[in-house]
């Protein structure tokens, strides 16, 4: 019970963005968990599981969100400046989250390969993938509750 | 926000955390494909273990509200086709999951066990055999599919 009846030609990229979100979600789910885990032991282990899990699973869900959000944006046809505010926090979310995903790759990446070469140990710059990548997940939320609840 | 809004989003909110879960579960079962040794299993077991808690959560969200919701819903009555079709695709990756995660349920505990005897470092051929079988991952497989086929059947709504 996504939402209400619409015109078929909504439904592809509908489940297009919500089938992108879910996977996502369920990245940064499993990338967070692999990054607290690795906060006091194994965190090589870990931020390797975390790193690849980002890289492989959650960049590409992020492309398959984006497209088909924007494809079905292109279709409601929106009066500029007139959208719901739930669009607003879809749009804030998933383009500074865009951002911030970058930069927990970058910064997970450069972890698992410093964690690589010391053989052991743990990294300050893994713990603050950990930290990006709750804030990410934790903005992600939001977004799932504004596009599913639609406030205003 | 309306009671139904809460609904909607709860409704939602499940069907994430069921997603999330076999996300989880997938990643893990990908990665620890090829892992013979307990110490290593078991730190992809830990990976899986706040997945355990979402699927469960997922599973009896998405139903509760679901149905809720078709009470609510003036439009909609829950025999509707699409939702009874929601409803057996539920039962059935309900069930094959539940299958499905016993085989790796068993591969947990005998590398707790295997480790508890300070043997988490020597391979174990019956470990890597849980790991690999197949009837397992056909059944997550199914499981899988039938959660895809949900989601279409929610967006498409064939016959509403």
């Amino acid at each position: 019970m996504l939402a209400a009846i619409r015109p078929d030609s909504w439904n592809f990229p509908l489940l297009l963005h919500v089938f992108g979100a879910m996977l996502l979600v369920g990245g940064l789910v499993t990338a967070v968990t692999a990054l607290i885990l690795g906060w006091k032991r194994d965190a090589a282990a870990y931020t390797r599981f975390a790193f690849w899990t980002l890289l492989v699973l959650v960049l590409p869900a992020y492309i398959v969100m984006r497209v088909g959000a924007e494809w079905i944006f292109s279709k409601e046809n929106f009066v500029e400046g007139e959208e719901p505010d739930w669009i607003g926090v879809g749009y804030i979310t998933a383009d500074l989250g865009a951002l911030l995903l970058l930069i927990t790759l970058i910064v997970t990446g450069i972890a698992n390969r410093r964690l690589r070469r010391a053989d052991g140990g743990t990294s300050v710059l893994a713990r603050i993938g950990a930290v990006l990548t709750t804030i990410l997940l934790a903005a992600y939320v939001v977004a799932m509750w504004a596009m599913s609840a639609k406030p205003g | 926000m309306s009671f139904t809004d809460w609904l909607v989003f709860f409704h939602i909110a499940s069907a994430f955390a069921l997603v999330s879960a076999l996300v989880t579960f997938w990643t893990v079962a990908i990665a620890a494909r090829n892992v013979d040794r307990p110490v290593d299993s078991l730190r992809y077991f830990r990976i899986a273990k706040p997945a355990n808690v979402l699927v469960a959560v997922g599973t009896v969200g998405t139903l509760i509200f679901g149905i809720w919701l078709a009470i609510d819903f003036d439009a909609y009555k829950v025999w509707d086709g699409w939702i009874l079709i929601a409803l057996v695709l539920w039962a059935i990756s309900a069930g094959t999951g539940q299958r499905g995660g016993k085989n790796y349920m068993e591969a947990a505990k005998l590398a707790g066990r295997l480790d508890a005897e300070n043997r988490g470092g020597e391979s174990s051929a019956e470990l890597k055999a849980l790991l690999q079988n197949r009837n397992a991952m056909w059944l997550n497989i199914v499981s899988s599919v039938a959660v895809l086929l949900i989601l279409i059947d929610m967006i498409y709504k064939p016959g509403a």
